[in-house]
Protein backbone atom coordinates (compact mmCIF):
# COMPACT_ATOMS: atom_id res chain seq x y z
CA UNK A 1 0.00 0.00 0.00
CA UNK A 2 2.57 2.57 1.12
CA UNK A 3 5.03 1.66 -1.61
CA UNK A 4 5.09 4.77 -3.84
CA UNK A 5 7.21 3.16 -6.56
CA UNK A 6 9.64 1.82 -3.99
CA UNK A 7 10.21 5.18 -2.34
CA UNK A 8 7.86 4.53 0.58
CA UNK A 9 10.64 3.29 2.85
CA UNK A 10 12.68 6.41 2.05
CA UNK A 11 9.84 8.65 3.22
CA UNK A 12 9.46 6.56 6.36
CA UNK A 13 13.15 6.83 7.19
CA UNK A 14 12.88 10.59 6.59
CA UNK A 15 9.88 10.74 8.92
CA UNK A 16 11.98 9.12 11.61
CA UNK A 17 14.68 11.80 11.22
CA UNK A 18 11.97 14.48 11.40
CA UNK A 19 10.62 13.00 14.64
CA UNK A 20 14.11 12.82 16.18
CA UNK A 21 14.78 16.42 15.19
CA UNK A 22 11.47 17.61 16.66
CA UNK A 23 11.89 15.73 19.95
CA UNK A 24 15.53 16.81 20.43
CA UNK A 25 14.60 20.45 19.73
CA UNK A 26 11.63 20.20 22.09
CA UNK A 27 13.93 18.96 24.88
CA UNK A 28 16.50 21.72 24.51
CA UNK A 29 13.84 24.32 23.71
CA UNK A 30 12.02 23.58 26.99
CA UNK A 31 15.27 23.97 28.93
CA UNK A 32 15.94 27.30 27.21
CA UNK A 33 12.33 28.36 27.82
CA UNK A 34 12.51 27.54 31.55
CA UNK A 35 15.78 29.45 31.89
CA UNK A 36 14.31 32.35 29.91
CA UNK A 37 11.19 32.47 32.08
CA UNK A 38 13.30 32.33 35.24
CA UNK A 39 15.47 35.15 33.90
CA UNK A 40 12.45 37.30 33.00
CA UNK A 41 11.06 36.95 36.51
CA UNK A 42 14.38 37.32 38.34
CA UNK A 43 15.33 40.33 40.47
CA UNK A 44 18.44 41.00 38.41
CA UNK A 45 17.92 43.76 35.88
CA UNK A 46 20.71 42.36 33.68
CA UNK A 47 19.08 38.92 33.45
CA UNK A 48 15.69 40.44 32.66
CA UNK A 49 17.26 42.59 29.96
CA UNK A 50 19.10 39.67 28.37
CA UNK A 51 15.93 37.57 28.31
CA UNK A 52 13.87 40.40 26.79
CA UNK A 53 16.46 41.02 24.07
CA UNK A 54 16.55 37.29 23.33
CA UNK A 55 12.80 36.84 22.96
CA UNK A 56 12.32 40.07 21.00
CA UNK A 57 15.11 39.35 18.53
CA UNK A 58 14.31 35.71 17.92
CA UNK A 59 10.59 36.25 17.50
CA UNK A 60 11.27 38.80 14.76
CA UNK A 61 13.72 36.66 12.78
CA UNK A 62 12.61 34.12 10.16
CA UNK A 63 13.29 30.56 11.32
CA UNK A 64 14.84 29.79 7.93
CA UNK A 65 17.36 32.59 8.44
CA UNK A 66 18.18 31.17 11.88
CA UNK A 67 18.79 27.72 10.38
CA UNK A 68 21.01 29.21 7.66
CA UNK A 69 22.97 31.36 10.13
CA UNK A 70 23.67 28.45 12.45
CA UNK A 71 24.53 26.05 9.63
CA UNK A 72 26.78 28.31 7.56
CA UNK A 73 28.00 30.55 10.36
CA UNK A 74 28.00 27.98 13.16
CA UNK A 75 31.36 26.42 12.50
CA UNK A 76 32.95 29.85 12.01
CA UNK A 77 31.54 31.03 15.31
CA UNK A 78 32.53 27.87 17.19
CA UNK A 79 36.04 27.88 15.72
CA UNK A 80 36.63 31.52 16.62
CA UNK A 81 35.44 30.83 20.16
CA UNK A 82 37.57 27.67 20.40
CA UNK A 83 40.67 29.44 19.09
CA UNK A 84 40.45 31.78 22.07
CA UNK A 85 40.98 28.69 24.21
CA UNK A 86 43.91 27.54 22.11
CA UNK A 87 42.01 24.95 20.03
CA UNK A 88 42.70 25.47 16.33
CA UNK A 89 41.31 22.34 14.67
CA UNK A 90 38.45 22.52 12.18
CA UNK A 91 35.03 22.17 13.82
CA UNK A 92 32.14 21.14 11.62
CA UNK A 93 28.52 21.83 12.49
CA UNK A 94 26.33 19.24 10.76
CA UNK A 95 22.80 19.93 9.57
CA UNK A 96 21.23 17.98 12.46
CA UNK A 97 23.15 19.92 15.13
CA UNK A 98 22.49 23.24 13.39
CA UNK A 99 18.81 22.31 13.02
CA UNK A 100 18.40 21.35 16.67
CA UNK A 101 20.19 24.56 17.71
CA UNK A 102 18.07 26.80 15.47
CA UNK A 103 14.73 25.15 16.27
CA UNK A 104 15.33 24.99 20.02
CA UNK A 105 16.43 28.65 20.11
CA UNK A 106 13.25 29.61 18.22
CA UNK A 107 11.03 27.36 20.36
CA UNK A 108 12.74 28.62 23.52
CA UNK A 109 11.87 32.24 22.73
CA UNK A 110 8.15 31.53 22.44
CA UNK A 111 8.22 29.01 25.32
CA UNK A 112 9.81 31.67 27.55
CA UNK A 113 6.65 33.78 27.24
CA UNK A 114 4.29 30.84 27.80
CA UNK A 115 6.20 29.63 30.86
CA UNK A 116 6.58 33.14 32.26
CA UNK A 117 2.84 33.67 32.07
CA UNK A 118 2.22 30.29 33.72
CA UNK A 119 4.75 31.01 36.46
CA UNK A 120 3.18 34.39 37.17
CA UNK A 121 -0.25 32.82 37.43
CA UNK A 122 0.83 30.79 40.48
CA UNK A 123 -0.08 32.79 43.59
CA UNK A 124 2.87 33.99 45.66
CA UNK A 125 1.28 32.28 48.67
CA UNK A 126 2.20 28.92 47.13
CA UNK A 127 5.88 29.85 47.34
CA UNK A 128 5.48 31.29 50.81
CA UNK A 129 3.72 28.25 52.20
CA UNK A 130 6.35 25.98 50.66
CA UNK A 131 9.05 28.02 52.40
CA UNK A 132 7.04 27.88 55.63
CA UNK A 133 7.13 24.08 55.35
CA UNK A 134 10.90 24.39 55.31
CA UNK A 135 11.47 23.69 51.60
CA UNK A 136 14.46 25.15 49.83
CA UNK A 137 13.68 27.39 46.82
CA UNK A 138 14.70 24.58 44.46
CA UNK A 139 12.53 22.01 46.19
CA UNK A 140 9.61 24.43 46.34
CA UNK A 141 9.94 25.04 42.61
CA UNK A 142 10.10 21.39 41.57
CA UNK A 143 7.52 20.04 44.05
CA UNK A 144 4.99 22.83 44.32
CA UNK A 145 5.30 25.36 41.52
CA UNK A 146 6.31 23.29 38.49
CA UNK A 147 3.44 20.75 38.74
CA UNK A 148 0.90 23.60 38.86
CA UNK A 149 2.64 25.58 36.11
CA UNK A 150 2.67 22.54 33.91
CA UNK A 151 -1.10 22.45 33.78
CA UNK A 152 -1.33 26.11 32.79
CA UNK A 153 1.52 25.98 30.28
CA UNK A 154 0.57 22.77 28.47
CA UNK A 155 -1.98 24.15 25.99
CA UNK A 156 0.46 26.88 24.92
CA UNK A 157 3.40 24.51 24.72
CA UNK A 158 1.30 22.07 22.69
CA UNK A 159 0.66 24.78 20.09
CA UNK A 160 4.33 25.68 20.02
CA UNK A 161 5.24 22.05 19.44
CA UNK A 162 2.95 22.00 16.40
CA UNK A 163 4.83 25.00 15.04
CA UNK A 164 8.15 23.31 15.82
CA UNK A 165 7.08 20.13 14.06
CA UNK A 166 6.27 22.08 10.90
CA UNK A 167 9.46 24.13 11.13
CA UNK A 168 11.58 20.95 11.04
CA UNK A 169 10.95 20.94 7.27
CA UNK A 170 13.22 24.01 7.01
CA UNK A 171 16.27 21.99 8.01
CA UNK A 172 15.97 20.04 4.74
CA UNK A 173 17.18 23.25 3.04
CA UNK A 174 20.64 22.74 4.57
CA UNK A 175 20.70 19.06 3.60
CA UNK A 176 19.38 17.09 6.57
CA UNK A 177 17.78 13.93 5.17
CA UNK A 178 14.42 14.46 6.86
CA UNK A 179 10.97 13.77 5.40
CA UNK A 180 11.00 16.85 3.17
CA UNK A 181 14.48 16.06 1.85
CA UNK A 182 13.56 12.46 1.01
CA UNK A 183 10.45 13.65 -0.80
CA UNK A 184 12.74 15.86 -2.88
CA UNK A 185 15.04 12.89 -3.58
CA UNK A 186 12.10 10.75 -4.68
CA UNK A 187 10.83 13.57 -6.88
CA UNK A 188 14.22 13.81 -8.55
CA UNK A 189 14.15 10.28 -9.86
CA UNK A 190 10.42 9.72 -10.49
CA UNK A 191 9.53 13.18 -11.90
CA UNK A 192 6.32 13.05 -9.93
CA UNK A 193 6.62 16.05 -7.62
CA UNK A 194 2.92 16.34 -6.79
CA UNK A 195 2.65 12.72 -5.65
CA UNK A 196 5.62 12.89 -3.32
CA UNK A 197 5.11 16.36 -1.87
CA UNK A 198 1.47 15.43 -1.27
CA UNK A 199 2.57 12.22 0.45
CA UNK A 200 4.98 14.25 2.59
CA UNK A 201 2.21 16.75 3.37
CA UNK A 202 -0.09 13.93 4.50
CA UNK A 203 2.63 12.46 6.71
CA UNK A 204 3.20 15.90 8.30
CA UNK A 205 -0.57 16.14 8.80
CA UNK A 206 -0.50 12.75 10.53
CA UNK A 207 2.40 13.85 12.75
CA UNK A 208 0.65 17.07 13.81
CA UNK A 209 -2.57 15.12 14.45
CA UNK A 210 -0.69 12.68 16.71
CA UNK A 211 1.00 15.61 18.48
CA UNK A 212 -2.43 17.18 19.13
CA UNK A 213 -3.67 13.89 20.52
CA UNK A 214 -0.68 13.53 22.84
CA UNK A 215 -0.91 17.09 24.12
CA UNK A 216 -4.63 16.83 24.85
CA UNK A 217 -3.95 13.55 26.68
CA UNK A 218 -1.18 15.25 28.68
CA UNK A 219 -3.51 18.15 29.47
CA UNK A 220 -5.96 15.69 31.00
CA UNK A 221 -3.20 13.96 32.96
CA UNK A 222 -1.94 17.30 34.29
CA UNK A 223 -5.38 18.20 35.62
CA UNK A 224 -6.18 15.69 38.37
CA UNK A 225 -9.24 17.68 39.45
CA UNK A 226 -10.89 17.14 36.09
CA UNK A 227 -10.19 13.41 36.29
CA UNK A 228 -11.86 13.11 39.67
CA UNK A 229 -14.75 15.14 38.37
CA UNK A 230 -15.18 12.80 35.43
CA UNK A 231 -15.11 9.54 37.41
CA UNK A 232 -17.49 10.86 40.06
CA UNK B 1 37.50 35.44 12.86
CA UNK B 2 37.85 38.45 10.59
CA UNK B 3 34.68 40.45 10.59
CA UNK B 4 34.23 42.79 7.67
CA UNK B 5 31.79 45.68 7.77
CA UNK B 6 32.74 46.65 4.22
CA UNK B 7 31.01 43.66 2.70
CA UNK B 8 27.75 44.67 4.40
CA UNK B 9 27.88 48.21 2.99
CA UNK B 10 28.98 47.01 -0.42
CA UNK B 11 26.03 44.68 -0.82
CA UNK B 12 23.45 46.73 1.08
CA UNK B 13 21.68 47.87 -2.15
CA UNK B 14 21.15 44.23 -3.16
CA UNK B 15 19.68 43.47 0.28
CA UNK B 16 17.38 46.48 0.01
CA UNK B 17 16.18 45.20 -3.38
CA UNK B 18 15.44 41.90 -1.69
CA UNK B 19 13.59 43.69 1.08
CA UNK B 20 11.18 45.21 -1.46
CA UNK B 21 10.48 41.77 -2.93
CA UNK B 22 9.79 40.45 0.59
CA UNK B 23 7.43 43.36 1.30
CA UNK B 24 5.62 42.85 -2.00
CA UNK B 25 5.14 39.16 -1.29
CA UNK B 26 3.81 39.82 2.21
CA UNK B 27 1.49 42.69 1.29
CA UNK B 28 -0.01 41.12 -1.85
CA UNK B 29 -0.60 37.74 -0.18
CA UNK B 30 -1.99 39.42 2.94
CA UNK B 31 -4.60 41.31 0.93
CA UNK B 32 -5.57 38.30 -1.19
CA UNK B 33 -5.48 36.10 1.92
CA UNK B 34 -7.97 38.30 3.77
CA UNK B 35 -10.32 38.31 0.78
CA UNK B 36 -10.25 34.52 0.75
CA UNK B 37 -10.40 34.22 4.54
CA UNK B 38 -13.64 36.20 4.92
CA UNK B 39 -15.96 33.80 3.04
CA UNK B 40 -14.12 30.84 4.62
CA UNK B 41 -14.68 32.22 8.11
CA UNK B 42 -18.34 32.98 7.43
CA UNK B 43 -18.83 29.45 6.07
CA UNK B 44 -17.06 28.02 9.11
CA UNK B 45 -19.57 29.68 11.44
CA UNK B 46 -22.51 28.18 9.56
CA UNK B 47 -24.63 25.59 11.33
CA UNK B 48 -25.07 23.43 8.23
CA UNK B 49 -22.61 20.56 8.09
CA UNK B 50 -22.11 20.64 4.33
CA UNK B 51 -21.30 24.35 4.40
CA UNK B 52 -18.76 24.21 7.19
CA UNK B 53 -17.00 20.93 6.37
CA UNK B 54 -15.20 22.15 3.23
CA UNK B 55 -13.54 25.19 4.88
CA UNK B 56 -12.79 22.97 7.89
CA UNK B 57 -10.83 20.51 5.72
CA UNK B 58 -9.07 23.35 3.89
CA UNK B 59 -8.03 25.06 7.12
CA UNK B 60 -6.99 21.76 8.71
CA UNK B 61 -4.72 20.89 5.78
CA UNK B 62 -3.04 24.29 5.51
CA UNK B 63 -2.52 24.70 9.25
CA UNK B 64 -1.30 21.14 9.74
CA UNK B 65 1.40 21.00 7.06
CA UNK B 66 4.65 22.98 6.76
CA UNK B 67 4.60 26.06 4.54
CA UNK B 68 7.65 24.71 2.73
CA UNK B 69 5.69 21.64 1.59
CA UNK B 70 2.87 23.88 0.40
CA UNK B 71 5.26 26.05 -1.63
CA UNK B 72 6.90 22.99 -3.21
CA UNK B 73 3.48 21.48 -3.94
CA UNK B 74 2.51 24.60 -5.85
CA UNK B 75 5.82 25.32 -7.57
CA UNK B 76 7.06 21.80 -8.41
CA UNK B 77 3.82 19.85 -8.02
CA UNK B 78 1.80 21.91 -10.50
CA UNK B 79 3.89 20.61 -13.42
CA UNK B 80 2.53 17.10 -12.80
CA UNK B 81 -1.11 18.10 -13.20
CA UNK B 82 -2.12 18.02 -16.89
CA UNK B 83 -5.00 20.42 -16.30
CA UNK B 84 -2.51 23.11 -15.28
CA UNK B 85 0.40 22.22 -17.52
CA UNK B 86 -1.60 22.03 -20.74
CA UNK B 87 -3.65 25.19 -20.24
CA UNK B 88 -3.12 28.94 -20.00
CA UNK B 89 -2.55 28.46 -16.26
CA UNK B 90 0.92 27.12 -16.97
CA UNK B 91 2.02 30.64 -17.92
CA UNK B 92 1.30 31.59 -14.32
CA UNK B 93 2.42 28.46 -12.50
CA UNK B 94 5.83 28.35 -14.14
CA UNK B 95 6.66 31.69 -12.49
CA UNK B 96 8.16 31.32 -9.00
CA UNK B 97 6.84 34.76 -8.06
CA UNK B 98 3.25 33.75 -8.80
CA UNK B 99 3.70 30.38 -7.03
CA UNK B 100 5.07 32.05 -3.90
CA UNK B 101 2.13 34.46 -3.74
CA UNK B 102 -0.32 31.64 -4.48
CA UNK B 103 1.06 29.44 -1.69
CA UNK B 104 1.37 32.28 0.84
CA UNK B 105 -2.17 33.42 0.08
CA UNK B 106 -3.66 29.96 0.60
CA UNK B 107 -1.60 29.54 3.78
CA UNK B 108 -2.42 32.87 5.40
CA UNK B 109 -6.09 32.58 4.38
CA UNK B 110 -6.34 29.39 6.45
CA UNK B 111 -4.79 30.99 9.54
CA UNK B 112 -6.72 34.26 9.17
CA UNK B 113 -10.01 32.46 8.61
CA UNK B 114 -9.55 30.70 11.94
CA UNK B 115 -8.79 34.03 13.65
CA UNK B 116 -11.82 35.74 12.08
CA UNK B 117 -14.06 32.80 12.99
CA UNK B 118 -12.92 33.13 16.61
CA UNK B 119 -13.64 36.85 16.52
CA UNK B 120 -17.09 36.37 14.95
CA UNK B 121 -18.00 33.81 17.58
CA UNK B 122 -16.88 36.10 20.38
CA UNK B 123 -19.26 38.90 19.35
CA UNK B 124 -21.83 39.16 22.17
CA UNK B 125 -25.10 37.48 21.22
CA UNK B 126 -27.09 40.51 22.26
CA UNK B 127 -25.61 42.62 19.48
CA UNK B 128 -26.66 40.10 16.85
CA UNK B 129 -30.12 39.82 18.40
CA UNK B 130 -30.40 43.60 18.42
CA UNK B 131 -29.58 43.62 14.70
CA UNK B 132 -32.27 41.01 14.11
CA UNK B 133 -34.74 43.00 16.18
CA UNK B 134 -34.08 46.04 13.99
CA UNK B 135 -35.09 43.93 11.03
CA UNK B 136 -31.67 43.73 9.35
CA UNK B 137 -31.33 41.16 6.59
CA UNK B 138 -28.55 38.56 7.07
CA UNK B 139 -26.28 40.31 4.54
CA UNK B 140 -26.80 43.73 6.12
CA UNK B 141 -26.09 42.18 9.50
CA UNK B 142 -22.81 40.71 8.23
CA UNK B 143 -21.79 43.98 6.57
CA UNK B 144 -22.82 46.44 9.28
CA UNK B 145 -22.44 44.49 12.53
CA UNK B 146 -20.50 41.25 12.26
CA UNK B 147 -17.54 42.29 10.09
CA UNK B 148 -16.78 45.68 11.69
CA UNK B 149 -17.00 44.13 15.14
CA UNK B 150 -14.92 41.11 14.13
CA UNK B 151 -12.19 43.32 12.66
CA UNK B 152 -11.81 45.23 15.89
CA UNK B 153 -11.54 42.01 17.87
CA UNK B 154 -9.22 40.24 15.44
CA UNK B 155 -6.66 43.04 14.97
CA UNK B 156 -4.11 42.16 17.70
CA UNK B 157 -4.08 38.49 16.65
CA UNK B 158 -3.90 39.42 12.98
CA UNK B 159 -0.86 41.56 13.68
CA UNK B 160 0.87 38.42 14.96
CA UNK B 161 -0.21 36.52 11.87
CA UNK B 162 1.36 39.21 9.65
CA UNK B 163 4.65 38.92 11.54
CA UNK B 164 4.54 35.14 11.07
CA UNK B 165 3.92 35.74 7.36
CA UNK B 166 6.87 38.10 7.15
CA UNK B 167 9.02 35.34 8.65
CA UNK B 168 7.46 32.71 6.41
CA UNK B 169 8.15 34.79 3.31
CA UNK B 170 11.83 33.84 3.71
CA UNK B 171 10.81 30.46 2.25
CA UNK B 172 10.35 32.16 -1.14
CA UNK B 173 14.15 31.93 -1.40
CA UNK B 174 13.83 28.14 -1.72
CA UNK B 175 12.08 28.49 -5.09
CA UNK B 176 14.79 30.77 -6.55
CA UNK B 177 13.14 34.09 -5.68
CA UNK B 178 15.49 36.88 -4.66
CA UNK B 179 13.64 38.09 -1.60
CA UNK B 180 15.63 39.36 1.39
CA UNK B 181 16.81 35.86 2.37
CA UNK B 182 17.33 34.87 -1.27
CA UNK B 183 19.43 37.98 -1.91
CA UNK B 184 21.48 37.25 1.22
CA UNK B 185 22.09 33.67 0.08
CA UNK B 186 23.30 34.69 -3.39
CA UNK B 187 25.60 37.33 -1.93
CA UNK B 188 27.06 34.77 0.47
CA UNK B 189 27.58 32.28 -2.35
CA UNK B 190 29.91 34.88 -3.90
CA UNK B 191 31.62 36.42 -0.87
CA UNK B 192 31.47 33.59 1.66
CA UNK B 193 30.76 35.95 4.55
CA UNK B 194 27.67 34.25 6.01
CA UNK B 195 27.70 35.86 9.44
CA UNK B 196 27.99 39.45 8.20
CA UNK B 197 25.35 39.22 5.47
CA UNK B 198 22.86 37.12 7.46
CA UNK B 199 23.28 39.55 10.35
CA UNK B 200 22.48 42.47 8.03
CA UNK B 201 19.45 40.61 6.62
CA UNK B 202 18.33 39.78 10.16
CA UNK B 203 18.50 43.45 11.18
CA UNK B 204 16.35 44.39 8.17
CA UNK B 205 13.79 41.71 9.10
CA UNK B 206 13.69 43.05 12.66
CA UNK B 207 13.15 46.60 11.40
CA UNK B 208 10.33 45.42 9.12
CA UNK B 209 8.72 43.55 12.02
CA UNK B 210 9.05 46.61 14.26
CA UNK B 211 7.38 48.83 11.62
CA UNK B 212 4.53 46.35 11.25
CA UNK B 213 3.99 46.21 15.02
CA UNK B 214 3.95 50.01 15.17
CA UNK B 215 1.48 50.29 12.29
CA UNK B 216 -0.81 47.77 13.92
CA UNK B 217 -0.80 49.63 17.24
CA UNK B 218 -2.10 52.66 15.34
CA UNK B 219 -4.80 50.72 13.49
CA UNK B 220 -5.83 48.95 16.69
CA UNK B 221 -6.32 52.13 18.68
CA UNK B 222 -8.29 53.60 15.79
CA UNK B 223 -10.56 50.58 15.34
CA UNK B 224 -11.17 50.22 19.05
CA UNK B 225 -11.62 53.97 19.67
CA UNK B 226 -14.97 53.47 21.34
CA UNK B 227 -13.32 51.43 24.09
CA UNK B 228 -10.67 54.04 24.90
CA UNK B 229 -13.27 56.61 25.93
CA UNK B 230 -14.40 54.40 28.78
CA UNK B 231 -11.09 54.86 30.57
CA UNK B 232 -11.31 58.66 30.58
Amino acid sequence: MFDLQGFGHLLISGTWVTIQLAVASLFFGLIIGLMGAAAKLSDSRVLRGVATVYTTLIRGLPELLLVLILYFGGSMLLMSIASNFGYDEYIEVGPFAAGVAALSIAFGAYATEVLRAAMQAIPLGQWESAYAMGMSPRKAFFRIILPQMWKLALPGLGNLFQVLLKDTALVSVVGLSDLMFQAKVATGSTKEPFTFYMAAALIYLLLTAVATLISSRLEKLADPAAQVGRSA
Amino acid sequence: MNWSWDVIWEYMPRLIDGMWVTLELVIISAILGILLALPLALMRTSRKLWVKSLPWAYIYFFRGTPLLVQIFLVYYGSSQIPLIRDSFMWELFKEPYFCAIFAFTLNTAAYSAELIRGAIQSIPRGELEAADALGMSPTTKVRRIILPRAFGIVMPAYGNELILMLKGSALASTITLLDLTGAARTIIARTYTPLEIFLAAGVIYLLLAACMIGAFRLIETRLNRYQVREHD
